[in-house]
């Protein structure tokens, strides 16, 4: 079996996802088995357009990135966004509450017009091409990761939750963060990252994005359950998913 | 030998994010050379108006994945300064402890990942697996370490979830720390065979010094990360890190989304190698003799040796790491829930990133909400040192064949371990 030849890009964003990678620490020695990195910049200065998976990193807010996106397109039978940059937007998103002249404006000064500054409003991936796969998370869920690579070395179809984190958070025995009063978006959030945040104490951002059916019903009667409503768990989609479609 | 040369690195690989070299020379005569900094800008400081002070510290970790526990705990400091709030012993203890493991995992990433193939002549760390199995083996052991290690104090290995104004979400039980305690001690044989490894590769580090200004934290009792004040090698003058934007002086650049910066002089240089420049007396003694066995002495001023200051610190973190969860054993870790309450204010966080020293600037209304950020990234510190070192080490190397003048000034790039998406984030070479 050949293996699959895999290229990494990187648009804005932390490449914490990137590092994930790194993360698997011996396990990258079984991948590279059956995966044949092309391109990464983070990790090599090899560099091709012969790949059969281009795994994108980051949002797109500059003209010439989504160029460079649509290219990398045309070159990969599949495209995967990796992390919730890639995927929904990630933390980027907010920058789209303020005007673009603002924010330029307000981190560059009297500097703000130069050319090379440039910006636009935050897309994630899928705004821009079309998106066969979906890494999610802010950063993502490694095993996730290798799971969806394996899928693919061998002709399988990855499956990927599509239940929230509530049903994470309850199989790890966890006090319910709306029990210390707090807005946990748990309810309404794809799980798949083993529920990190409300394991350590702290609600759900949302970095893993809606799942595809947000069950309104039972989230509103969990938050009528603690005296709040749907729209202030809603408006709690602060962090990430900024402006995501529910 | 009169030649022409162009070179032209668009993203220069194996650092973290975009950066672009550019070197134009004829008969000999190096004509340009630039450094320059393609990255997206990513406008954080303007992102986090208007959000609240418990939100933070989750939004700026992610202006970098490598370094997302300095940046949470920046953040954090700045936001207590603004409340008037003082963390007790413990959460300093643990906070302290949690970013050595991301100094560990983020030397280790650089020096085993990004640099060692630099050192035995390969593109990346893939044909080390099968050329040099048991470094690499022994990089991936201290990789996970780090990793293990802030997972144990933070939650999660990047973006750590447990770091907030006050204190923590959640402690570390004790058993967890014995565990991280053990996992230390096993790992000091490899640091050692790494430190081994790094010196018997250490000719391949190019001999090349220029006098530079180095600015770091400085305190009096320990080799600091964390507390004390802004020292320059070129002065005397310790300053308090209220006051770090007379040491920073950011300045926009043509060839740059990122800032850059000055004291002294025309640039200055941030990071491991500037943290010894300025520290080194109060090194552990088993950091102290990792250094002597390089023969890295005060005073070092050739920048492709903060690769080395880099293994000195993972030894010393380790070491000191070691010392922090026996004091924090022998007290016992004692729950101190801290409810915090908004207040209008202004505050300044410091710590040393892996890369080098870190401001975050915040002030907030009375509702706590954060209506200013200024944020001033080590990276961003170092691009004008990186322009300034290529303009003197250009000429030197100027007869030397084009890939390998190619290769040397990347390979200065790297010495930095730049962190470009901190400082916006993005890397090209370009010889033109």
């Amino acid at each position: 079996m050949s293996k699959l030849k895999v290229a990494f890009f990187d648009f804005a964003c932390c490449e914490g996802c990137q590092l994930q990678v790194y993360n698997l620490e011996e396990e990258i020695l079984d991948l590279l088995e059956i995966v044949e990195p092309v391109e990464w910049r983070e990790a090599m200065s090899d560099q091709s357009d012969d790949y059969d998976v281009a795994i994108i990193e980051g949002s797109i807010t500059r003209v010439e990135d989504e160029e460079h996106l649509k290219a990398i397109r045309k070159n990969a039978k599949t495209l995967i966004a990796l992390g919730a940059c890639a995927t929904i937007g990630g933390i980027n998103k907010i920058k789209n509450n303020f005007e673009m002249q603002d924010v330029r404006k307000y981190v560059y000064g009297k500097d703000a017009n130069m050319p090379h500054l440039d910006t636009y409003p935050t897309k994630a991936v899928n705004e821009v091409v079309k998106t066969d796969y979906m890494v999610h998370g802010c950063p993502i869920n490694i095993k996730e990761f290798s799971y969806i690579v394996r899928s693919l070395a061998i002709g399988k179809e990855p499956k990927i939750p599509n239940y929230p984190v509530c049903v994470e958070c309850k199989m790890k025995e966890n006090v319910c963060r709306f029990e210390y009063g707090e807005i946990c978006l748990g309810p309404i959030i794809r799980a798949g990252c083993d529920a990190k945040c409300p394991s350590n104490g702290m609600w759900c951002f949302g970095c893993r994005g809606l799942v595809d059916d947000p069950n309104v019903n039972a989230a509103k009667d969990v938050m009528a359950e603690y005296g709040k409503t749907l729209d202030d768990l809603l408006g709690k989609m602060l962090l990430f998913g900024n402006k995501q479609e529910y | 030998m009169a030649k022409t040369v162009n070179i032209k690195v668009n993203h220069v690989t194996r650092v973290e994010g975009h950066g672009n070299i550019r070197l134009r020379a004829s008969d000999g005569k190096v004509e340009h050379v630039e450094w320059q900094v393609p990255e997206a800008p990513r406008f954080f400081e303007a992102m986090v108006r208007e959000r609240s002070f418990e939100d933070i510290q989750t939004i700026v970790s992610r202006i970098c994945g490598i370094c997302s526990v300095t940046h949470s705990m920046a953040a954090i400091k700045g936001i207590e300064d603004a409340m008037g709030i003082k963390a007790s012993e413990q959460t300093d203890k643990l906070r302290i402890l949690c970013h050595y493991g991301e100094q560990i995992e983020s030397h280790i990433l650089h020096v085993g990942y990004l640099v060692a193939p630099d050192l035995l002549g390969q593109k990346s760390v893939i044909p080390l697996v099968k050329s040099h199995p048991e470094v690499v083996k022994t990089i991936i052991r201290l990789h996970r370490l780090g990793n293990t290690w802030m997972e144990i104090i933070g939650g999660r290995m990047t973006h750590p979830v447990t770091l907030k104004p006050g204190g923590f979400t959640v402690l570390p039980t004790e058993e967890k720390l014995r565990v991280l305690k053990s996992m230390i001690e096993d790992a000091i044989p490899d640091l050692k065979t790494l430190a081994e490894v790094v010196l018997s590769l250490a000719d391949k580090l190019p001999d090349f010094d220029r006098d530079t200004e180095y600015i770091a934290l400085t305190g009096p009792d320990y080799y600091t990360f964390y507390h004390g004040d802004i020292a320059s090698t070129d002065t005397d003058e310790k300053v308090p890190i209220h006051e770090f934007e007379r040491v920073a002086n950011e300045y926009v650049v043509p060839q740059s989304t990122a800032k850059w910066c000055k004291w002294h002089r025309d640039s200055y240089a941030v990071g491991a190698l500037a943290r010894f420049n300025l520290n080194a007396e109060r090194l552990l003694p088993m950091a102290a003799e990792t250094a002597k066995k390089f023969g890295l002495k005060k005073g070092a001023c050739n920048p492709y040796l903060n690769n080395v200051a880099q293994i000195v610190e993972c030894v010393q973190v380790a070491e000191h790491g070691l010392q922090l969860i026996d004091e924090l054993l022998t007290n016992g870790l004692k729950p101190e829930p801290v409810k915090v309450e908004p207040r209008a204010g202004e505050g300044v966080g410091c710590v040393e990133a892996p890369r080098g020293i870190l401001f975050h600037r915040y002030a907030f209304d009375e509702k706590g909400l954060c209506t200013k950020a200024n944020i001033c990234i080590p990276t961003g510190q170092n691009h004008g040192n990186i322009q300034k070192d290529f303009e003197a080490l250009a000429p030197q190397i100027i007869d030397r064949d084009q890939d390998e003048i190619r290769l040397l000034l990347e390979m200065l790039v790297r010495s930095y371990d730049p962190c470009i998406s901190c400082s916006t984030h993005y890397l090209n070479v370009e010889f033109v």
